[in-house]
């Protein structure tokens, strides 16, 4: 038995017009972490797409030796046979079934086309117990909170005797306990002689936990770094990905902060099935033109509950509180009275609530403003090309034109199309939910960028990020958010990872539970 | 304009020589066109298989006194669809509101025009009802429509007492058979038809041209001038070619000047009205729609009301062109306006189509049914060969999309 456990060599892949993998090579030792990092379209997923099957042999150039044999997998089930299983990004589970029937969903303890029950819950029981999982099987999925939801994809993993677990930003939406919790997961897997790929850009994680990592750029495998002694610093890595040194990871700003421009009052929201349970408890918090405010808080603390509640109550059954502009209070009980009074809230979830993907550069720009580009009543051609023109460029959106649809634009691009969108709408308040989530490293810095243009024209921006380097990075001053309430208020300067962390703590251990969705 | 309200352009692929950019240009626009090809194509294929009977004047005529009132509804179903919901109740709507009208015209005596604003109004009305569940109380459109293809049947049949009501008024059946005035007096040609369509001719290039002179202004990638040249030559030769035919006949016939007209009306609102645009926004993503500020709500619900509005029209169409109000009336509309919509290539995931499209599409069926009916093939081979037609077309839409997208 040899050391290697999967060894690719020379993989080329095209797709029409573009070559997304050029002549890769890429090995995993037997019971590694092994990272792989890179650039959004660097061809990680690809890659990963390549081994499992989703493009099947003969789709692509090169070799994929598996245990020291050539592999030819013509489907997922193929390589699945093999022991290589990958966790993709976007859960593949069906909220509606259980815990155990999510596990054996296509494996099904059966015989004669006859599922015994007794023996899947068992089974069920067992690889719970391995993930660490304590939920009854007969669970529904859809209950369980993502950080859960993770640990049952795993579970569902290991019950096909899983020699090569692949796992595709398993921690981009977890927060920092499950994350935690997930890595020492694969540590213990690591001890038990099964291998992980992980695909992260969260390189924190990948300097703690990796083995190795595998730096792609542009289709090409670039590097890969021995991590066992832990002397490879997220630099290293960074300048391995973007192919240069990044001095600075967020831009320099002078803060010019000027009379408070939104503020919000004792803001109580329910949930909106269960009219008993506050999730938004007493919230006031301020915000000043030129200001960078940071919301910073584990996932489930409420943020994006908040955010969507004060633009236009378009979260939960609004309860109490007042929001005032200038001093003023303002109407913001619908989303089109909450645009009109100024304040625009960019969603943290842009394919499912930004774009309307099928839809073109420029009908997604206008779309919040259209009587910018109209009459009121008929759309100006001509000047709705000129605004979306305008944004391109000032943005620096990367299409072929600004007819061409989002759907095929890059996450940094379609995240900067909901920009443009919501800069067109012209509002005074501008509330950013996870703006930079899945995008890579350069279209992070343009994004930061753009922001720290719009404070420095007077606008009040709100930032609710769970990267906490990106609040301390960006942000003028703090509110950690923990359980539906303000945990604290601070100056950046006087902030920190950790003492964001420890007011979270000192909340939550008041004994809360954590609110799920 | 023909094209979509979002030509979703394709990043642009070097192409080398005259042949490359023509190949091209036909590749990006294969869904455009595909359809209008597919239909010269059917009337060819008729028009050859039935010794040149199709192309008389009266079965050209024919086709659109036939099929007015689909085209008609499929204007609204176009909406509805592309909104993101189906309505099943228009053939039942239409037959109610035709019975309305038959009853206060033939019964009650009303003035013709008064009975069909009040019909209009009725058809607005269950428009707003159905609208009402669907977008107020999240009902699913499947399910409140199929209520109300049940619903409208029934006081059909309660409105007429089970009996046919007619005939009609002279005037009110003029809108369904009757034909252009010709005050010129010709015996031959009739030249107000020839005029007509000489002014729609030129409408239609200068708005093309205008469209063309837009796209070089803001640089974008416009087809080659030959075949931008070749392509009006063949939109003006095809209009004067119908018409030069049907004024050998009795001239335009009423139901076609409205259909144009409407037609006209709902391109323009699809393609350059905020409204228009929002349908779209809605139908492609919802949420996203509602975030940046569109009130969906509303806005299904009124597609809902302009649905009913339409197919109350085209129950007026049909009770005119029968001559009766029958309780029967409407039977299996809902499928051939719903047809008509994805035959022109409308998405059942909503946000996509064009009302080109449908309208394209109900012509096709409406050939279709017009050349089998020529050749005396039997209802049963004709539903057969309308389904499959129905289904590659459909098929034909997914399938370019999977090799586009």
């Amino acid at each position: 038995m040899s050391d290697v456990l999967l060894e690719m060599r020379g993989i080329t892949k095209t797709f029409p017009g573009v070559k997304a993998l050029d002549d890769v090579s890429f090995s995993v030792r037997r019971g590694e972490i092994h990272a792989l990092v890179g650039e959004n379209g660097a061809g990680k997923s690809t890659l990963m797409k390549v081994l499992s099957g989703v493009y099947p042999y003969g789709s692509y150039e090169g070799d994929i030796l598996f245990e020291g044999k050539e592999c030819q997998f013509h489907d997922i089930r193929a390589s699945e046979r093999q022991g290589i299983v990958i966790i993709h990004q976007e859960l593949a589970l069906v909220p509606e079934l259980s815990i155990t029937e999510n596990i054996f969903l296509g494996n099904e303890q059966q015989t004669n086309g006859v599922i015994s029950w007794g023996a899947s819950h068992d089974r069920a029981r067992k690889l719970l117990k391995r993930v660490g999982l304590d939920e009854s099987p007969d669970t529904k999925v859809g209950r369980i909170g993502v950080g859960k939801q993770q640990l049952v994809e795993i579970a569902k993993a290991l019950s096909k005797e899983v020699t090569l677990l692949i796992l595709d930003e398993p921690t981009s939406s977890l927060n920092e306990n499950d994350s935690q919790a997930l890595l020492n997961l694969l540590k213990e897997f690591r001890s038990k002689g099964i291998s992980c790929v992980l695909i992260s850009h969260k390189l924190n994680e990948v300097e703690s936990v990796a083995d190795s990592i595998t730096i792609l750029r542009d289709g090409r495998s670039i590097e890969t770094l021995d991590a066992t002694g832990g002397n490879v610093s997220e630099d290293r890595i960074i300048r391995g990905m973007v192919g240069r040194d990044l001095t600075h990871r967020f831009p320099e700003r002078e803060a010019e902060i000027g009379e408070v421009l939104l503020e919000v009052e004792h803001w109580n929201v329910a949930h909106p099935i269960y009219d008993d349970r506050m999730v938004i408890k007493d919230i006031s918090i301020n915000v000043r033109a030129g200001e960078v405010v940071g919301i910073a808080g584990l996932m489930g603390a409420g943020r994006t509950e908040f955010a969507m509640s004060v633009f236009g109550h378009s979260w939960g059954r609004f309860v109490s509180g007042t929001v005032k502009k200038r001093g003023v209070p303002i109407d913001v009980s619908t989303i089109p009275k909450a645009i009109k009074n100024g304040v625009a809230y960019v969603t943290e979830d842009r394919k499912t609530y930004g774009l309307v993907l099928g839809s073109s550069v420029k009908t997604n720009i206008t779309m919040a403003n259209l009587d910018g580009v109209s009459n009121g009543l008929v759309v100006s051609d001509p000047k709705e090309i000129q605004v979306a023109n305008r944004y391109r460029d000032q943005l620096q959106i990367k299409s072929s034109s600004v007819l061409q649809s989002t759907v095929n634009l890059s996450g940094g691009n379609q995240q900067k199309v909901v920009l443009s969108k919501w800069l067109f709408a012209e509002p005074d308040v501008l509330i950013l939910d996870e703006p930079t989530r899945g995008i890579d490293v350069g279209a992070k810095f343009e994004i930061y960028t753009i922001v720290n243009r719009l404070a420095a024209s007077g606008k009040a921006i709100i930032l609710i990020s769970s990267e906490l380097p990106e609040v301390l990075g960006m942000a003028d001053r703090i509110y950690v958010m923990a359980a539906g309430e303000i945990a604290a208020e601070m100056p950046v300067a006087e902030a920190s990872q950790e003492s964001i962390m420890k007011a979270i703590m000192r909340l939550n251990r008041a004994g809360v539970e954590e609110v799920v969705l | 304009m023909t094209a979509a309200p979002d030509p979703a352009t394709p990043a642009p692929v070097k192409a080398t020589g005259a042949a490359g950019e023509l190949l091209h240009f036909f590749r990006s626009n294969a869904r455009q066109y595909g359809m209008l090809v597919a239909l010269v194509v059917a009337v060819a294929i008729f028009q050859v298989a039935t010794n040149g009977i199709m192309l008389k004047p009266l079965n050209v005529t024919n086709i659109f006194l036939q099929n007015g009132y689909i085209v008609l509804m499929a204007l609204g179903m176009l909406l509805i669809i592309v909104v993101g919901h189906i309505d099943l109740s228009v053939g039942s709507v239409a037959a109610f509101t035709g019975a309305v009208a038959a009853v206060l015209m033939v019964n009650q005596h009303m003035d013709p025009i008064v009975a069909s604003l009040v019909a209009l109004g009725i058809g607005a009305l269950i428009g707003a009802w159905q609208g009402f569940w669907v977008a107020y109380m999240a009902i699913p459109s499947f399910i409140v429509t199929l209520s109300g293809m049940l619903l409208f049947r029934g006081l059909t049949l309660f409105m007429l007492n089970g009996q046919p009501v007619g005939p009609f008024p002279g005037s009110f059946r003029a809108i369904a058979s009757g034909f252009l005035p010709d005050p010129f007096g010709g015996d031959g040609l009739k030249l107000s038809s020839l005029i007509l369509a000489g002014v729609l001719s030129a409408l239609v290039v200068y708005i093309d041209f205008r469209g063309r002179r837009e796209e070089h202004k803001y640089g974008f990638e416009s087809q080659p001038i030959y075949l931008f040249i070749a392509r009006n030559v063949g939109i003006v030769a095809g209009i004067m070619f119908l018409a030069f035919l049907m004024s050998q006949y009795e001239g335009l016939p009423n139901v076609l000047v409205l259909v144009l007209a409407l037609t006209g009306l709902y391109i323009f609102v699809t393609n350059r009205t905020v409204v228009g645009r929002r349908i779209y926004a809605v139908g492609g993503n919802a949420k996203a729609a509602m975030l940046s500020g569109v009130n969906s709500k509303r806005l299904v619900f009124l597609t809902f009301v302009n649905m009913g509005v339409l197919a109350a029209l085209g129950g007026l169409v049909f009770a005119a062109r029968l001559n009766s109000a029958t309780p029967k009336a409407g039977n299996g509309f809902e499928l051939d306006v719903i047809a008509a919509a994805f035959v022109g290539g409308a998405s059942a995931y909503g946000g996509v189509g064009t009302v080109l499209g449908a309208v394209i599409g109900a012509l096709f069926l409406g050939v279709l049914n017009i050349g089998m009916g020529i050749l005396s093939i039997g209802i049963d081979y004709q539903q057969a060969i309308k389904a499959l037609v129905l289904l590659g077309a459909v098929y034909f839409d997914v399938s370019s999309k999977r090799k586009a997208g």
